[in-house]
């Protein structure tokens, strides 16, 4: 392995550009700083590569570790390491935020420098959190992310921007300020440790381990966000400027899901047994209920919104039924859902620049206006509801089929996500982009241009490559799945 | 009669300083045309030679002098220095803003400088006494100090309300020593702290006497149920000098809780950790609560003051578990770490509060905060560091601070506190936030560029940075408390 700190750089190099973009100041220099934030993501995303094609298939152990002391006093210490289960992730969130500089470009007008560098600080910060292996280290950038996302919504955000704003702060403070409390509690009982990993093999009874398993379902499941603590979703991604919403559904989403991974199941697997079927109830509500909650939507971002929920339960589905299909097969829908909702929400993004509406019904026939749009749209719509080829079956056939090992009902009512997914995305679809030109807006409207087109076929060739040929995504995985698997049917009690 | 000519060595800062005070009076006396130049300086420069004094007198020893009721060691040291550079930098903020509303008279630095000197003999009191006669000092001058704008109504309500009620909290400190005094025989901590460990002492009278001490301290440290003058005080002051208040202060009445408490009643910790328990609780939760409500910034920070001083509060509760002192370094040094944390985000919070200000106009409702990142961006950006660090958001120095006291609190195995507090945290969140919102989502009311001198500026940004310094590096200020603490006790 290279002797470089790639975690490190990929965790730094956004955080310092982002410092520095913000220090080209006024919106006189806005040039300046685009092409600077677009540097510094590139570089970021340039630092991560390596990750994956140096990436050691055999070992579940964590890879490119890092570690120095930080606070002595409290044995916390700057410990970062990827497994497969985090590493993908690292370059995922690396991507995205190319894309997001970019969908950005135009589009925003004022204080150009503070909107990059939220971006980028963001970035740094969500690779933080995917790779920390000292609880209070996850901690520190879990929460820290929220001052970002927190401006972003607020300051470049629609009409309601301030209420949404506030609300996806304090949901997700509430579920994380518990976390903390079960973070002392944990480092009390391992004698002064902060180290997840040591955390892994601590003996707990079942009783701190159910309460532990609270608090972190608390903290994890407003983030991914399950249903019933789901409400704060909507609203922030209706209100959230273009760039916002992606990063939101495609990175934000599932630090939830993989806290469950890193935390809950390893850490207190008893309670994570027990607590199986409540999960796997909860989440197969996300899934149905929300499924036909999107389907009745008139707000193009909210449907996507909802439709994120759903594909989130399905991810959470497949963590609680304790097989390799089921859990490989969530780890795939999150990276999918990561292209494929961010894709999804930069075309709404490129209607709504156009328009200043997300009304469906304020659309029709845009295919006759933007035809090249159009086709991308409907390959992404038809990820989004799971076709065949594209990255969105993969997971979601991954985790039907986990769901038919594990039981025959569970199965059946996952597996109306692919009816109802298609229902409400090509549904939506259909209104927006096919019919009659609804008005004369719609017939003025202009088709694509270079920069739109760069980025949405760049999400296209993700989407495919991971449909058509998804072995390089599962193939890391597998060890640290098993290894996972093996972890937790053993008891800790 | 023998008379012994004590060791001054160790209290050679604090006769520097009262010197000091006496200069000052003169001074500005006989140079009336540059007095409050002169003064000013005159006081700056006190409080720089008095750290220098500190630093070199600095002895790891616990040396004590003046039949012993004085005490030299390094958590009297390292808190007078924290003092120094409190009213240091209080002074620095509220210059500008005094002289804008000519209240920057010679007087003022005298005052400040007799309030230094209270508070030092507070951190280095070893004697029931000599802590009183400190307290009363420092709450003289500040009394005075709130009534500055003689002409302001409000300011000389305020300062009747703090006055009144701080002369009935030094009653109830009296009181309640003298009933220790009743019980022990004893008025230095030592010989306190000997007559109740060989079980000596009245329990009840020494019970009695602990109620009306910890009355005196919470009032001071204004805490839920003492806290009455604390809004009114904080919002009827002028900004410079609630400035004062709510930093330096605090610290010396954490020492005063500490000095009293950990080494004079040490072996009661069952009883005043019980007490604490109640005020810690009900500070947080109505601090926070009632902060929501606020509109004016001022009484929004002496709430959330309000709520902070129970966090210190939960660190001093948890030192000793059902008779087990092997917490107490830890618990304490945890407290300490928060005191001095909430001074260095109080200072910012308020300097921020004189920034805004400017002659014929007080920024003191949260909406005057309006679109602060559209009129500088910089000072934005630094009042949202104060902000999220106070409501515990990482990566600042707030975060730390209540990290270290939940983890006090929790390995005191009062979990169900912690989660509490965190609780409460949550709801201080919204406060916090609001003032984040209305400085970056709102439009700005005010166009006028902001008026302050360069000195101001690169202070504020200095105490601003510091904030996200200590942030990402706690351990050194960590390790300095703990270390202080440990020598001393």
């Amino acid at each position: 392995m290279t002797g470089m700190p790639l975690l490190s750089l990929a965790i730094w190099i956004p955080i310092l550009g982002g410092l520095l973009v913000l220090a080209t100041g006024s919106d006189r220099n806005a040039p300046l700083a685009r092409y600077l934030a677009l540097t510094v993501a590139f570089l970021g995303l340039v630092v991560t590569i390596p990750l994956w094609m140096l990436f050691d298939t055999s070992t579940s152990a964590m890879q490119f570790v890092e570690f120095a002391p930080w606070v002595p006093r409290f044995n916390i210490n700057y410990q970062l390491g990827v497994d497969g289960i985090s590493m993908l992730f690292v370059v995922l969130n690396a991507f995205i935020t190319v894309i997001v500089v970019i969908a950005g470009w135009q589009v925003i007008q004022d204080k150009v420098a503070q909107y990059m560098a939220a971006f980028l600080i963001m970035s740094g910060l969500m690779n933080g959190i995917f790779s920390a292996l000292d609880g209070i280290l996850f901690y520190v950038f879990f929460e820290a992310s929220l001052i970002p996302l927190y401006l972003i919504i607020g300051i470049w955000g629609g009409a309601n921007r301030v209420y949404a704003a506030l609300k996806f702060f304090i949901y997700t403070l509430v579920g994380s300020l518990l976390m903390l409390v079960a973070l002392l509690y944990l480092f009390m009982e391992s004698g002064g440790s902060f180290n997840i990993l040591t955390w892994h093999q601590l003996p707990l009874a079942i009783g701190p381990q159910t309460l532990i398993f609270w608090a972190f379902l608390i903290a994890f499941a407003v983030k991914v966000p399950m249903w019933p603590v789901h409400t704060w979703l909507p609203d922030a991604h209706v209100e959230a400027p273009t760039g916002g919403s992606v990063v939101l559904a495609a990175i934000a989403l599932k630090l939830g899901a993989y806290g469950f991974l890193r935390f809950s199941l390893p850490i207190v697997p008893d309670a994570a047994h027990a607590m199986a079927p409540l999960m796997i109830t909860l989440s197969l509500i996300a899934v149905v209920y929300i499924g036909f909650v999107a389907l009745v939507q008139t707000d193009m971002k909210k449907l996507v919104a909802y439709s994120s929920i759903a594909h989130m339960g399905f991810v959470t589905l497949g963590f609680f039924m304790f097989n390799a299909l089921g859990i490989e097969g969530a780890l795939v829908q999150m990276i999918s859902h990561g292209f494929v909702s961010g894709a999804m929400f930069l075309c709404i993004g490129v209607l709504y620049d156009r328009m200043h509406s997300r009304n469906i019904a304020d659309y029709g026939g845009v295919v006759k206006t933007m035809p090249k749009f159009a086709a991308f749209f409907m390959l992404f719509a038809m990820a989004n509801a799971g076709l065949p080829g594209t990255s969105g079956f993969v997971g979601e056939f991954m985790v039907v089929l986990g769901a038919v090992q594990f039981d025959f009902w569970v199965a059946f009512f996952a597996a109306t996500t692919l009816i109802l997914g298609a229902a409400y995305t090509l549904w939506m679809y259909k209104r927006v982009i096919f019919g009659r030109i609804g008005n004369d807006h719609v017939a003025q409207l202009d088709d694509i241009g270079s920069r739109e087109f760069a980025f949405l076929a760049l999400l296209a060739l993700c989407v495919l490559a991971m449909g058509l040929y998804p072995f390089p995504f599962t193939e890391v995985m597998h060890a640290s799945v098993d290894e996972l698997l093996r972890h937790v049917a053993v008891s800790k009690l | 009669m023998n008379f012994v000519v004590p060791d001054f060595y160790p209290a050679a800062a604090e006769i520097f300083v009262a010197v000091m005070a006496l200069v000052i009076m003169l001074a500005s006396t006989f140079a009336r045309r540059i007095a409050s130049n002169l003064a000013y300086i005159l006081a700056q420069g006190t409080l720089i030679v008095a750290a220098l004094i500190t630093v070199v007198t600095m002895d790891s020893e616990i040396t004590l002098t003046f039949s012993s009721m004085f005490v030299s060691d390094l958590l009297g040291d390292f808190l007078k220095l924290m003092i120094y550079f409190a009213v240091a930098i209080g002074l620095l903020y509220g210059r500008g803003y005094l002289a804008d509303r000519s209240m920057d008279r010679p007087e003022y630095y005298l005052l400040t400088v007799l309030m230094t000197l209270g508070m030092m003999v507070m951190v280095t009191s070893n004697h029931m006494l000599s802590l009183y006669i400190g307290l009363e000092m420092m709450s003289l001058a500040l009394y005075a100090m709130v009534a500055f704008d003689r002409d302001s109504v409000r300011s000389t309500e305020a300062a009747m309300k703090y006055f009144v009620l701080g002369a009935l909290a030094s009653g109830m400190l009296l009181y309640g020593m003298s009933m220790i005094y009743a019980a022990t025989g004893s008025l230095d901590f030592g010989g306190v702290a000997e007559s109740i460990y060989h079980q000596s002492a009245n329990k009840t009278v020494l019970t009695f006497g602990l109620v009306f001490v910890m009355a005196g301290v919470a009032f001071k440290l204004g805490v839920v149920p003492f806290h009455m003058w604390v809004p009114d005080v904080y919002h009827g002051a002028p900004s410079a000098v609630t400035l004062m208040i709510a930093t330096a202060p605090k610290l010396a009445a954490f020492a005063m809780a500490l000095r009293l408490f950990v080494f004079g009643l040490f072996d009661l910790a069952e009883h005043w950790q019980t007490m604490m328990l109640f005020l810690a609780v009900l500070s947080i939760i109505l601090g926070n609560i009632a902060a929501i409500a606020q509109t004016n910034i001022k009484r929004m920070l002496a709430y959330s003051g309000i709520s902070h001083m129970g966090f210190v509060l939960l660190g001093l509760l948890a030192g000793v578990v059902n008779g087990d002192q092997h917490f107490a370094l830890n618990a304490y040094s945890s407290a300490m770490f928060y005191a001095v944390a909430y001074v260095v985000m109080s200072l910012a919070s308020f300097g921020m509060v004189i920034l805004l200000s400017r002659a014929g106009f007080e920024a003191e409702n949260i909406d005057d905060f309006k679109g602060l990142n559209k009129r500088n961006s910089w000072f934005a950006a630094m009042m949202m560091i104060v902000m999220f660090s106070m409501a515990g958001i990482p990566f600042f120095i707030g975060f730390f601070a209540k990290l270290a006291v939940l983890q006090a609190v929790v390995a005191a195995g009062h979990i169900w506190l912690a989660v509490l507090a965190v609780i409460m945290s949550v709801i201080g969140a919204f406060y916090y936030l609001r003032v984040v919102k209305v400085m970056y989502f709102d439009e700005p009311e005010d166009a006028a560029p902001l008026h302050a001198a360069p000195d101001i500026r690169v202070m504020l940004s200095a105490n601003g940075l510091a904030i996200a310094v200590f942030g990402l590096f706690p351990q050194g200020l960590m390790s300095l408390c703990a270390y202080a603490l440990m020598a001393s006790l």
